[in-house]
C-alpha cells in the first residue's frame, strides 16, 4: 500500500508546482461543471445520441471545431507563460525544466491538436457542403477519425498532471528523446498520443479523396470544384503519403523506447539523425497539410466579398499541386547546419526557395482577384485581407531562411521563431478565424456579432504583429529559441513581445464573449444565403441545414454553382423531382474502437502490459463487431422532405 | 441519389456506389500503405551493415526455411486470385475452399516466420542487440504483423459468407481482402529480395 502511495504521488501525479496544482483544480471544477450542467439538463441521452454517435459531417466538422477551440486556449496559455518568463531577464515564473515542457506542448498542440482539426473540422463541413453530396464517402470511418483524434488529444494533454509532460520539443529529436536520456512516461505520451491522433487523419485523407473524386453532383466537374474543395483534396493527398511517415517514425522511437531497440540511440549504432529525417520528411509536407486548406478558405472569401469569380482559378489550382510536391522535396532545410554538406544543402535550398514561386502565383490570383471588384469589409474578408501581406513577410522571411549559407547566422534563433509564425498565425490561424466567421452562420443559424468580430480582428491582428515582429530583430541580436531566461540587452523587444501577446489575448477573449453574445443577441438567419453574395453551393441549402442537405440539385454547367441557381431562380428542392433519401445510421462502434485503443496506448505510455494487451484485444474485439454489423442506413420519405424543407424557407406545409 | 447508381450487371463488388468507394477507398490505403512500407525500407537500407556486436546477417539468415516462406505466401496469392475467380463465377463453395486453402497457406508462412525469428533470436539476434537487427524486425515484424490480422479478417469474412452467400456487400468485402493480400505478397517479395537475398550475399 505505502509503495503504491509512493508511486501514485512522487510519480504518477505530477506534484510539486503551484502551477499545475492550480491547472488540477481548475480541470476538476471544469470537469465537475461540465457533468452537472449534462446532469441536470438530462444532456447526457441528446450528446450520445446527437453528437458522440453522429455520423454528420456537419456535426462532426463542429466537434473538431470546438475541440480546436479548446486547444487554442490551452497552447495560447502555454504560450503566455513563455512570454511572461522571457519578458524580463532573471524571471522566475518557471524553471528550465518546466518551460522545456511548456514549448513542447505549445509547439505540438498548436500544430497537431489545433491548426489541423480547426482545418478538418471545416473541411467536414464545408466539402460535402460544396459539392452538393449528402455526406462523405465513408461516414462511419469519419466518426472514427473524430474519435481517434479526440482520444489521442486526450492522451497526450493528460500528460501534464499525470506523469509529466514531454520536454524534447516539438520535434522530438533523438537521443535528446530516447530513453537514456529521458527515462519515464513524458516522451511516450508524445510518441503514443501523436499515433493514436494519426490514425484519424490518415483515415480523414482517405475519405476526402472518396469524397471529392466520387460524390460531386452532376455537371460539378474537376475544374468547377470549388476552390477550398481543391485544397481539400490536395492537401488530403499530401496526409494520405506524409503521414504513414510519421507513423512508422513514432512507432520506431516507440520500440526503441519501450521494446529496447537501437534504431536512434547512440549504442548499437543506431543513427540519431534518421530522426531528424523521418520526422522532416512528414513534417514539411505537414506545414502545408495546415497552409493549403488556409489557402483555400481565403480564396472563398476574397472571391465571395469581391463579388468576383476567382482569378485565375486553373493557376491555383495548379500551383497548389506544384507545392504539394515540392512539399516532400524540401525536408532537409530544418536542418541545414547538422552536417549535410554543401551539395546536399545547395539542393535543398533551391526547392526551398522553388516553393515561393507557386506561392508567389497565388498571391498575384488573390490581388486579382480583387481587383474591380465591388469589395466589401465583413470580418471574414477583414482577416482575409490581413492575412496577405502579413502572410508575405513571414514568406519573404522564409526565403532569407532557405539560403542555407545565411541560415547558419539566422538557424535556432528568434528570427525563425518569428518567421514560422508569420505563416503559421497569418496563414493558418487568420484562415481558421476567416473561415469559422464564414460559415458560422450555416453552423449554428446566427452570425457572430460584427461589431465584437472587429474588435477582435484589430486587437489580435496589431497584437499578433506587436509580438512576433520584434522576434525577428531578436533573432538578429542573437537570442536563442527555447531559451528559458533573457539577456538584459534583449529586454526591450522581448517585453514588447509580451505586450503584443496580451493582446492577442484580450482579442481572443472579445471572441470568445462574441460567441456568448451572439447566441444570446444574434438575429436568426432565416435564408440559406447569409452573406447574400454567396457562390458554392454551401450557400444553397437552407438554414438550418437539413441532416441531407440537399432535397434536390439541379445540372450544373459552370463554375460557383450558385450563382448560376440564383440566376436562373433554382433551389434545392425542387418538388417534381424529390425522391426518398438514403442516409446512414449512428454509431457508438467509433466511440468504443478508439476508447479501447486509449486504454492501450495509456497503458504503454507507462509500460504497462497488463492494460496495453486487454486494451488492443478490446480493440480487435469491436474491430471483429464491426465487421458483422451490416446496418444498411435507414430511408427519409420524400414527405418527411416536403415537410423539412418547406418549413426551412418558411412555406405552409399544406 | 443512391437509386439510379446500382447496376444490375458487371462484378458483384462494383454494382453499388458504396461497393466502388469501398474499393477505391482501399487503394488509397494501399497507397498509404507504400508509403509506410517505403519508409521502413529505407530505414532498413540505412541499417544495414549496423550490426555493433550482434551476428552479422549472412551468418544466421537460412535459405531454405525464407525459400519456403516465400513458396507459401506466393501460392496463396495465386489460390486467392482464383477465389475471387470462384466469387465472379458465384460459386459459394469455390470461393470458401480457395479462401480456407489462402489463409491455412498464409498461417504457414506466419508459422514459418515464428520459426525463424525464434531461431534468430537464439542465435542473439534479437530486436534490441543492433541497429541493424532492430530495422531488420520491424520490417519482416510489420509484414508479419499485417500478414496476421489478415488471416484474422479472412476468418470472419469466411464467416460472413457462410452465413450470407455471395451478396454484393460481402462480394466487396472479399475482393478488398483480395487487395490486401496481393498486396502482402509484393511487399514480401521485395523483402525476400532486398533483405534475405541481399543479406546472404552480404
Amino acid at each position: 500500500m505505502e509503495a503504491f502511495l509512493d508511486f501514485f504521488f512522487g510519480e504518477f501525479l505530477v506534484t510539486g508546482q503551484p502551477l499545475i496544482y492550480g491547472a488540477m483544480v481548475s480541470i476538476a471544477l471544469g470537469s465537475i461543471t461540465v457533468i452537472a450542467v449534462l446532469t441536470y439538463f438530462k444532456a447526457w441521452g441528446w450528446l450520445w445520441r446527437e453528437y458522440i454517435t453522429s455520423v454528420d459531417h456537419k456535426k462532426i466538422g463542429i466537434m473538431y471545431i470546438i475541440a480546436a477551440i479548446v486547444m487554442f486556449v490551452r497552447g495560447g496559455i502555454d504560450a503566455m507563460m513563455m512570454r511572461i518568463q522571457t519578458s524580463l531577464p532573471g524571471m522566475t515564473f518557471l524553471d528550465s525544466q518546466h518551460y522545456n515542457e511548456i514549448f513542447t506542448t505549445h509547439g505540438t498542440i498548436m500544430i497537431i491538436f489545433m491548426a489541423m482539426p480547426f482545418l478538418i473540422g471545416l473541411m467536414n463541413f464545408a466539402v460535402p457542403l460544396q459539392i452538393g453530396a449528402r455526406d462523405v464517402a465513408f461516414p462511419f470511418f469519419n466518426n472514427l477519425s473524430f474519435w481517434s483524434f479526440a482520444f489521442g488529444l486526450a492522451l497526450f494533454n493528460i500528460s501534464f498532471i499525470i506523469g509529466g509532460s514531454p520536454d524534447a520539443g516539438w520535434t522530438n529529436y533523438a537521443p535528446m528523446a530516447g530513453a537514456e536520456l529521458n527515462p519515464g512516461p513524458a516522451i511516450n505520451y508524445y510518441l503514443l498520443g501523436l499515433q493514436l491522433s494519426g490514425i484519424g487523419t490518415l483515415g480523414t485523407g482517405i475519405n476526402f479523396i472518396v469524397t471529392i473524386l466520387k460524390m460531386r453532383a452532376p455537371g460539378i466537374t474537376m475544374m468547377r470544384l470549388p476552390i477550398f474543395t481543391w485544397s481539400t483534396l490536395i492537401t488530403a493527398l499530401i496526409i494520405v503519403f506524409a503521414f504513414p511517415i510519421l507513423t512508422v517514425a513514432l512507432a520506431l522511437m516507440t520500440l526503441d523506447r519501450i521494446f529496447g531497440a537501437k534504431l536512434f540511440t547512440l549504442a548499437g549504432e543506431g543513427m540519431p539523425m534518421m530522426w531528424a529525417n523521418l520526422f522532416w520528411l512528414w513534417g514539411h509536407p505537414e506545414v502545408y497539410i495546415v497552409i493549403l486548406p488556409a489557402f483555400g478558405i481565403f480564396s472563398e472569401v476574397i472571391s465571395t466579398f469581391a463579388r468576383k469569380q476567382l482569378f485565375g482559378y486553373k493557376a491555383m489550382v495548379y500551383a497548389m499541386v506544384i507545392i504539394a510536391l515540392l512539399s516532400f522535396l524540401v525536408w532537409v532545410h530544418h536542418f541545414f547546419t547538422m552536417g549535410a554538406g554543401g551539395g546536399v544543402n545547395s539542393f535543398f535550398s533551391i526547392t526551398t526557395m522553388l516553393i515561393a514561386v507557386p506561392t508567389g502565383v497565388k498571391i498575384f490570383n488573390w490581388l486579382g482577384t480583387m481587383y474591380r471588384g465591388r469589395i466589401t469589409f465583413e470580418t471574414p474578408m477583414l482577416w482575409a485581407l490581413a492575412f496577405i501581406p502579413n502572410f508575405v513577410i513571414g514568406g519573404v522571411t522564409g526565403v532569407m531562411l532557405a539560403m542555407a549559407a545565411a541560415d547558419y547566422q539566422y538557424h535556432n534563433t528568434y528570427f525563425l521563431v518569428a518567421h514560422f509564425h508569420y505563416v503559421l498565425i497569418a496563414g493558418t490561424v487568420f484562415g481558421c478565424f476567416s473561415g469559422l466567421i464564414f460559415w458560422y452562420p450555416k453552423m449554428f443559424g446566427h452570425k457572430l456579432n460584427e461589431k465584437l468580430g472587429k474588435i477582435f480582428f484589430w486587437l489580435f491582428m496589431i497584437g499578433f504583429n506587436v509580438c512576433f515582429l520584434p522576434m525577428y530583430f531578436l533573432g538578429f541580436a542573437g537570442m536563442p529559441r527555447r531559451t528559458y531566461t533573457i539577456e538584459p540587452e534583449w529586454m526591450p523587444l522581448s517585453l514588447t513581445a509580451t505586450a503584443g501577446a496580451f493582446m492577442m489575448a484580450a482579442g481572443f477573449a472579445v471572441f470568445v464573449y462574441s460567441i456568448y453574445y451572439s447566441f444570446r443577441y444574434a438575429e436568426r438567419e432565416t435564408q440559406g444565403d447569409s452573406w447574400g453574395v454567396g457562390r458554392t453551393l454551401d450557400w444553397a441549402t437552407a438554414t438550418p441545414i437539413p441532416f441531407y442537405n440537399f432535397a434536390t440539385l439541379p445540372e450544373f454547367d459552370s463554375k460557383d454553382a450558385y450563382v448560376g441557381m440564383k440566376d436562373k431562380g433554382e433551389t434545392t428542392y425542387d418538388k417534381s423531382k424529390v425522391e426518398e433519401i438514403h442516409m446512414p445510421s449512428n454509431s457508438g462502434l467509433p466511440f468504443f474502437m478508439m476508447l479501447a485503443l486509449f486504454i492501450a496506448s495509456f497503458g504503454l505510455v507507462w509500460e504497462w502490459f497488463w492494460m496495453a494487451i486487454p486494451g488492443l484485444i478490446m480493440f480487435f474485439i469491436v474491430m471483429g463487431i464491426r465487421s458483422f454489423d451490416y446496418n444498411e442506413g435507414f430511408h427519409v420519405s420524400t414527405k418527411e422532405i416536403h415537410e423539412i424543407e418547406q418549413a426551412a424557407r418558411g412555406e405552409d406545409s399544406k | 441519389m443512391s437509386a439510379h447508381t446500382e447496376a444490375t450487371t458487371g462484378p458483384m463488388e462494383y454494382r453499388t456506389q458504396e461497393g466502388r468507394m469501398n474499393i477505391l477507398g482501399f487503394w488509397i490505403f494501399l497507397g498509404a500503405e507504400i508509403a509506410l512500407f517505403a519508409t521502413i525500407f529505407a530505414t532498413y537500407a540505412v541499417m544495414i551493415g549496423r550490426t555493433a556486436d550482434a551476428p552479422p546477417p549472412q551468418e544466421l539468415f537460412s535459405l531454405p526455411i525464407t525459400l519456403l516462406m516465400t513458396f507459401l505466401l506466393l501460392t496463396s496469392s495465386f489460390t486467392c486470385g482464383i477465389a475471387i475467380n470462384e466469387m465472379r463465377r458465384g460459386s459459394k463453395n469455390g470461393l470458401l475452399l480457395w479462401m480456407g486453402m489462402t489463409l491455412v497457406l498464409g498461417l504457414g508462412f506466419l508459422g514459418l516466420e515464428i520459426y525463424e525469428f525464434e531461431h534468430l533470436v537464439h542465435e542473439g539476434a534479437s530486436i534490441s542487440s543492433a541497429a541493424y537487427w532492430s530495422a531488420f524486425f520491424t520490417l519482416t515484424g510489420t509484414h508479419g504483423l499485417h500478414v496476421t490480422v489478415g488471416l484474422g479478417w479472412g476468418i470472419l469474412l469466411l464467416i460472413q459468407l457462410y452465413q450470407r452467400g455471395i451478396t454484393p456487400r460481402t462480394a466487396s468485402k472479399f475482393f478488398i481482402f483480395g487487395l490486401y493480400w496481393h498486396f502482402l505478397d509484393v511487399v514480401w517479395i521485395f523483402v525476400y529480395t532486398v533483405v534475405y537475398l541481399l543479406g546472404m550475399v552480404g
